[in-house]
């Protein structure tokens, strides 16, 4: 099973750093990592596996909400049929 | 991996222009319910609701968080009540609505639909006790929603059904007069009633239907609009295109939402129904859509082909994204619910007789339409029966759910709070109709019925 966590914000130091701390902290392993800064904005979308994940993945998807909050960016983890199902026939 | 924009663009549906999967409701057969004993036959009721019900609510919370998909109404429908009824030998019959609404507060549910009769063709046993009971039952109960189908295609239109819901409908607001009249905001009478709709207040689950089943309705009025407001210069055949790949994309959330539902509860999917359902919040109006395409307010002169057109795309585009579309599928335009709509019928450039065209094209009816308190109830009746004979004459379904504001006149307000929004008192045109409405019997199906 895999998810796409998206990360929205202000650029500043250590984004990539603090949310794959996390992503290994529960056991999430990151397949692929695009990322831009366009005008001080950042943009990161990773595509992650969450077959072994350690905790519900309901559960992770909130904490890093509210961990992107703490931090100042936008986190979303979303299961990746949501975007599948959207954009590819 | 996935493309960057198609993931900002979902998100940015989602965050920004309100889209949401409006409805995730569970329709459940009661036909087994059914006993002489009107107490055995509601304790039967609340076994059964409660049980099958029991996981829907934590379902769909569950498939919210994990796809990021907000999921607003958790929904039951039932077997038309009246159908259920029709054995029970004795008893108050608003027995059921109570023991429908304990139902709803213990699985946490917001309505439960299918305080139902069908009567196009006549009244059956129940039928009458029920329709008659219905403006009691709104009023005893919060999240319980009533329908009567008085007319289709292949039956004509039951006049004498006609009659007594102009009757209902007003008794029903003065029975809540100190409640904003929310009664009739929870009733709705209907021409070519669908078995399988999963939007309130008509949703019911329909004698053909199996015994359980996951019927969802998307939205996305936002998305709609801001599609268009993106792409400048198009002319309206490209505005139609666009429309339909929007209406795609929105139906394949809904459709995705629907397997996952079914799967996680153990019970089939019926269908999804394509229906862009607006809210009373600002960038979630489908009178919007109509201004982008090149209205100045909804309610000129071309909200009906904008309309049409729109509701043709929907379809169109969300067709192909289901495996398995029904129940209502089109553009909704319920006043009061509708940041858009409201607007237009306040400063009076939409009027009943403009929304009365309007419903010719997509579909629903007059819905969520407020109307003087001392509107006589013959006028209500034919306001009803106009509606029927749009719906009836063009294989349609069409409803009207219209509110009796008890003490206020035309351009009073009144608000309901929540999705069913608020809004002005509307002008009706109070000539009388009584002698046609007092004629009774049935206005005969039309030749259209005759297809075998």
């Amino acid at each position: 099973m895999r998810a796409v966590i998206s990360v929205v914000g202000k650029d500043k130091v250590g984004i990539l750093m603090n949310v794959s701390t996390k992503c290994a902290e529960y056991n999430v392993n990151i397949i692929d990592v695009s990322q831009t800064v366009l005008r001080d904005m950042f943009t990161m979308i990773m595509l992650v596996d969450i077959s072994n994940i350690s905790i519900k993945f309901g559960d992770f998807s909130e904490m890093m909400t509210s961990f992107g909050s703490e931090i100042g960016m936008e986190i979303r983890a979303m299961h990746e049929d949501i975007f599948n199902s959207m954009h590819r026939i | 991996m996935f493309n960057t924009n198609d993931i900002l663009e979902t998100i940015h549906m989602i965050s920004d222009e309100h889209l949401d999967i409006r409805t995730v409701t569970m329709g459940i057969s009661l036909l087994d319910c059914a006993d002489s004993d009107i107490d055995a036959a509601c304790e039967k009721i609340y076994k059964k609701i409660t049980t099958k019900a029991k996981d829907l609510v934590r379902v769909c919370n569950d498939i919210e968080r994990e796809y990021g998909i907000p999921i607003i109404n958790k929904r039951i429908s039932v077997t038309p009540i009246a159908m259920v009824a029709a054995s029970c030998r004795q008893g108050d019959i608003t027995k059921f609505a109570v023991t429908l609404q304990k139902c709803a507060e213990v699985v946490g549910v917001n309505f439960i639909g299918g305080y139902s009769a069908l009567v196009h063709k006549g009244f059956s046993a129940g039928d009458l006790e029920l329709i008659e009971s219905i403006p009691e039952a709104l009023s005893i109960t919060n999240n319980i929603c009533a329908s009567v189908n008085i007319g289709s295609t292949k039956a004509g239109i039951n006049l004498d059904a006609v009659a007594l819901m102009g009757k209902i409908i007003k008794k029903s607001a003065e029975l809540t007069a100190d409640r904003n009249c929310i009664g009739p905001a929870k009733l709705v009478v209907l021409c070519n009633a669908p078995e399988d709709n999963p939007f309130m207040a008509g949703a019911f689950h329909g004698a053909g239907q199996p015994d359980c089943v996951i019927n969802v309705g998307v939205s996305g009025p936002g998305v709609v609009k801001s599609a268009l407001q993106k792409s400048e210069g198009l002319n309206i055949t490209e505005v139609a295109e666009l429309i339909k790949r929007t209406a795609f994309k929105i139906t394949r959330m809904g459709q995705l939402v629907a397997m996952e539902a079914s799967k996680r509860l153990g019970v089939p999917f019926g269908i999804v129904d394509l229906s862009l359902a607006p809210t009373p919040a600002v960038g979630d109006s489908v009178a919007h859509i109509l201004e982008e395409i090149g209205l100045e307010q909804c309610g000129a002169c071309g909200t009906t082909a904008t309309l049409a057109l729109l509701n043709d795309a929907v379809k169109k585009g969300g067709v192909m994204a289901s495996s398995s579309v029904g129940g209502l599928s089109g553009a909704f335009i319920p006043v009061t619910e509708d940041a858009g709509m409201i607007a237009a019928a306040t400063n009076g450039t939409l009027t009943i007789e403009k929304l009365e065209a309007m419903t010719a094209v997509c579909s629903v009816g007059l819905d969520m339409i407020i109307i003087p308190g001392d509107t006589p109830c013959d006028v209500i009746s034919a306001i009803i029966a106009d509606e029927a004979a749009i719906g009836m004459a063009n294989f349609k379904t069409t409803a009207a759910r219209l509110i009796p504001a008890i003490n206020k006149k035309v351009g009073d307000t009144l608000s309901f709070g929540g999705l069913l929004g608020e809004g002005p008192v509307m002008k009706v045109n109070t000539a009388s109709p009584l002698k046609f409405i007092s004629r009774g019997g049935h206005i005969p199906a039309p030749l259209q019925s005759l297809k075998n």
